[in-house]
């Protein structure tokens, strides 16, 4: 059971252009991997990983609608509402983990990187369209070993793709566990790359959203509840997916290719 | 040998289990995970002509009793429909589908294409109470019920139910009409009206306001409701609103329904409630020498 609660905002991190982390006070205890379901009155509800899981939640929004084109805007002591936390999370590895975060996709990979709480078996790999946009990079170096990033224009690390990364240090190096976010097709590439080299992982992955809460079935991947029995997956999970990089449903449950 | 089978209107069922419109039940994967986990029948998404997005969100209000929703109807849209039923077919249980529509014309237009969809059965939403021009704005009205089921019947050799909203005084009349103009089984009830508000934000929740309660919150009014009719009508009555374990649904059974659907408590119970309601059930009839589930059918009235 998940009520719906008024949170004020108390601080507002622009991390860069058109990505803002808001943090606010909340009780429920949250796991790395999980989200709420933001409330601005008028505009939306929107799944929000939690990127910091401390009792000063926090969210990390990238503006790319009008949700959270409006999440971008507030300012502190703005409200907002919130219900859950909802979904499993990332069940926290043993062993080295190799971490692979695409875009705002280190927002949900931060909180379990900490939670790991062990700096010196864990790699994180950041991967963003360029140098403005690699997130979270202080906190990514605080809690892990190393830290390397690629951008796609190579304003900042190498030029390439974070799954070109990955690939390369499975190579190089023994890991325990992957765990991955980031858009879809990078996390199938991500999935390959894995199964190539016999190494597990868990990915999180994106879904339309309407009730967020196991009922109504908007954000199933072949069948499967992303907001309930996901929004994390093991590999074992994801190799079974039809849809699994291939396609997704729009608002109306229509299928549509990724 | 104690046995959950029961038939619904030629309808035969493992066990009297059904999965409620409106939860999980928008593609095939869906529909055949939540018949693997145990629903002796399957009910889909409300399905109109068109593709509709439904509400923005909030759509949804989580309480301690049950949820409040206004989803609006969202659904693909009866043609792109065709491939989810496709790709169902071969369900371990049966798929009844499940129509809104604004005229009886376009009730039977979209229950014609269930039937060649390969639907079991029909399910006529009469009862959806937060979407403007359909549901219950029709199914409060004896006259209209009877005109849409008849138009329905006209055109489908399938069994065709009605699931009915307890928002209204008429409801046995609205039944009656339905029974009268030849509908095949009564389910009853869809979610009750309702409303929830943010006292900070000082606003309703819901983007569309007004929504439809629905959980155990609603049980008691369902259950009434199923009573009633049951001394009402001659032909069998499914049992909705806030079925969680095995002795809500023998209640409901005891009251008069043949069997119930489950919706709600597929998210705060879980997918296995429905392995749970019938391991319970079947516990019960034995400690208590029921044979069958149709010997408990209505057994609260004698």
């Amino acid at each position: 059971m998940n009520k719906q609660r008024i949170v004020t905002i108390t601080s507002v991190t622009k991390e860069a252009p058109g990505i803002t982390t808001l943090r606010f006070h909340d009780e429920i205890k949250v796991k790395p991997g999980q989200f709420y379901m933001v409330w601005l009155p008028r505009v939306d509800e929107v799944p929000m990983s939690v990127s910091y899981t401390s009792v000063e939640k926090g969210i990390t929004v990238k503006e790319v609608g009008e949700a959270t084109r409006a999440l971008g805007k507030l300012k502190i002591r703005d409200q907002i509402g919130i219900r859950g936390p909802y979904g499993n999370g990332y069940r926290i590895p043993k062993g080295t983990v190799l971490v692979a975060g695409g875009g705002t996709g280190m927002a949900s990979l931060l909180p379990a990187v900490e939670a790991i709480g062990d700096p010196g078996r864990v790699d994180v790999l950041i991967g963003a369209k360029t140098a403005g946009e690699v997130l979270l990079l202080d906190r990514a170096r605080k809690a892990s070993r190393e830290v390397h990033v690629s951008t796609d224009d190579g304003s900042m690390g190498r030029k390439g793709t974070v799954v070109d990364m990955v690939q390369e240090h499975l190579e190089m190096k023994h890991y325990d566990m992957v765990l991955g976010c980031g858009p879809e097709r990078m996390l199938s590439a991500l999935l390959k790359a894995c199964d190539e080299k016999s190494v597990k992982c868990q990915l999180s992955l994106e879904r339309y959203m309407k009730c967020g809460a196991g009922l109504c079935g908007s954000c199933v991947i072949d069948g499967i509840r992303v907001c309930r029995e996901g929004p994390v997956f093991s590999s074992a999970e994801l190799r079974k997916m039809k849809e699994f990089g291939s396609s997704k449903r729009d608002e109306c449950g229509c299928s549509v290719k990724l | 040998m104690t046995s959950l089978k029961v038939e619904v209107a030629a309808l035969k069922l493992s066990n009297p289990t059904i999965l409620a419109s409106g939860v999980m039940d928008e593609t095939a994967a869906s529909l055949l995970n939540m018949a693997r986990a145990g629903a002796g029948a399957v009910v889909t998404k409300s399905i109109g002509s068109e593709p509709r997005k439904g509400y923005p969100n909030p759509t949804l209000v989580e309480l301690d009793w049950g949820y409040i929703n206004a989803m609006g109807l969202p659904n693909p849209g009866i043609e792109a429909f065709a491939e989810e039923m496709r790709l169902a077919r071969g369900c371990p249980a049966p798929v009844i589908g499940s129509i809104f529509a604004s005229s009886a014309k376009e009730f039977s237009f979209l229950a014609s294409k269930m039937q060649d969809y390969g639907a079991a059965a029909v399910e006529l939403n009469l009862s959806c109470p937060h979407a403007k021009g359909y549901g219950m704005e029709l199914g409060v009205d004896p006259e209209m019920v009877s005109a849409v089921v008849r138009e329905v019947k006209s055109v489908c050799s399938i069994p065709v139910f009605a699931k009915l909203t307890p928002n209204t005084h008429q409801l046995m009349e609205v039944a009656k009409a339905a029974e009268a103009a030849g509908c095949d089984a009564i389910v009853a009830v869809n979610t009750v009206k309702a409303m929830a508000i943010s006292v900070e934000m000082r606003r309703p929740i819901l983007s569309n306001k007004g929504g439809g309660l629905s959980g155990p919150a609603i049980k008691p009014i369902g259950l009434r409701c199923v009573y009633d009719l049951h001394s009402t009508l001659n032909i069998p009555i499914i049992g909705v609103g806030g079925v969680e374990d095995w002795r809500d649904a023998v209640e409901y059974i005891m009251a008069g329904a043949s069997a119930v659907q489950v919706g709600s408590a597929v998210g705060r119970v879980g997918l296995n409630v429905f392995e749970l309601i019938c391991t319970g059930m079947k516990e019960f009839m034995v400690r208590e020498g029921f044979e069958s589930v149709s010997q408990m059918v209505g057994v609260a009235h004698e």
